[in-house]
């Protein structure tokens, strides 16, 4: 019973975890671009300096007509919401956040997570399949495109880190990653951020959603609900990203001073920073550049990484 | 709740929960929402014109040749991983490392080859 009472326990905070978090990124986003581009962002909602302002569009969003074209495949447009955000909840019941702070300690975790990660992108392609649109099915195709340059990427950056560990349980990660990593394993960290922002479809990589040419993409026929959910799904995707990176390349709760969930927390949002920071600063690849980047670029470094980790992690052992 | 089932019940549990509150949202949205749907409304969105033919349009797929690199290599970095946790067990050492840089020689000289064809660019 006791077991059972822990267990749903670290559910409720994992679920809690997901609903609040990818709200304070938002947040955070709206009053961090605008300060970067010399506005104040929302200030009216709350009353203090609009921190209210999701929750408003939250309410709007809850009370507004759902539209679904007549010429949409109507079960698929239904559901691909569900399909885009659910993934990430799921991967979070393997994210430490502290020592045996975890919901649940997987020993194929990190294989877990990447092929979790790839199902919150079928959730796009089969929202611009299903809208019968032809701006959403060109968004479509560029998700797949997309996906198909950054998974490999991703993939040898995170295997580089099982090989540096030896587990593939993420907190069995944490538990041997040591300060030398931080270099050792560098290339690795970048190369998959990078590969994670192309995968969430964040500037400079959305290419997908392009406003300025193709609408909204695959979310072009979305309204209501089921448009605020891709846009949730988005940042709880943000949350994952960093909370992965976090965990495999950085450490961790592992750090000086202050309780490590504290720690997991301020690398979480310092990385969430960063991706707010990058979808100002840079402009929107084109699609071929950005193939060009993952094969010519990505691949390359991270088989350098995957070299590098296993010639040192052989001479330590040897 | 131990053992390899009782993991992956817990996982199955938060799949459920996640499930559980899309349909919760979706219900509510069900409850609070007007719904007046006009032909016009119902119209697939094209700049306010007129919609022309229909929305599943035949286009050429450039990056076809990206997606038989992407299955190729994806099926390969699928090994890296059981491999990944033991290569460096007592008693391998040397051996995997060279078994490492033969399937990393593979890759790389895979991509060399796609590039030397030209096949990397999108036209």
């Amino acid at each position: 019973m006791n077991a059972l009472l822990d267990t749903a326990l670290r559910l409720v905070v994992i679920t809690g975890a997901f609903l609040l978090l990818p709200l304070i990124v938002g947040q955070t986003e709206h009053k961090v671009m605008a300060h970067m581009q010399g506005r104040l962002g929302p200030m009216y909602a709350g009353r203090f300096h609009g921190w209210a302002q999701l929750l408003a569009d939250g309410v709007k969003f809850a009370q507004k007509e759902d539209v679904i074209p007549a010429a949409a495949d109507r079960r698929i447009f239904g559901i691909a919401p569900a399909v885009a955000l659910v993934p990430y909840l799921v991967i979070l019941v393997v994210v430490p956040v502290g020592p045996g702070l975890v919901g649940r300690d997987l020993d194929v975790g990190l294989f877990f997570v990447l092929a979790v990660l790839g199902v919150g992108v079928l959730g796009s392609i089969m929202a611009g399949w299903a809208s019968a649109n032809k701006y959403s099915l060109l968004g479509g195709m560029r998700v797949a495109a997309q996906l198909m340059a950054y998974e490999l990427p991703l993939v040898l950056a995170a295997s580089s880190v099982a090989m540096a560990a030896g587990t593939l349980s993420l907190p069995g990660i944490v538990e041997e990653w040591r300060w030398w990593w931080l270099p050792w394993q560098a290339i690795g960290a970048v190369v998959f951020f990078v590969a994670g922002l192309a995968e969430l479809q964040r500037p400079p990589f959305d290419m997908p959603v392009a406003d300025s040419e193709i609408i909204f993409g695959p979310y072009t026929e979305y309204a209501g609900l089921r448009f605020a959910l891709f846009i949730l799904a988005e940042y709880a995707g943000i949350v994952v990203l960093c909370a992965l990176t976090t965990v495999l390349f950085l450490g961790g709760w592992h750090g000086p001073l202050l309780p490590g969930v504290l720690w997991t927390l301020i690398k979480i949002f310092l990385l969430a920073f960063v991706v707010i920071w990058v979808r100002v600063s840079y402009p929107r690849l084109r699609e071929d550049q950005l193939q060009k980047l993952a094969w010519v670029g990505l691949v390359p470094l991270a088989l350098l990484q995957l070299a590098l980790t296993g010639v040192v992690k052989v001479l330590l052992a040897a | 709740m131990d053992g390899y089932f009782g993991s992956y019940a817990v996982v199955g549990a938060l799949l459920l929960i996640g499930v559980g509150i899309f349909a919760g949202a979706m219900t509510a949205n069900r409850l609070l929402r007007p719904h007046r749907p006009t032909p016009e409304k119902l119209l697939t969105y094209e700049c306010g014109v007129d919609p022309v033919g229909e929305g599943w349009a035949q286009s050429h797929v450039r990056y076809y040749v990206f997606a038989y690199l992407y299955v190729v290599f994806a099926v390969d970095a699928v090994f890296l991983f059981p491999w990944a946790t033991v290569f460096a067990a007592p008693g391998f050492g040397v051996a995997t490392l060279v078994e490492m840089f033969v399937f990393l020689g593979f890759i790389a000289l895979g991509i060399v080859y796609a590039w030397r064809k030209n096949v990397l660019g999108w036209t």
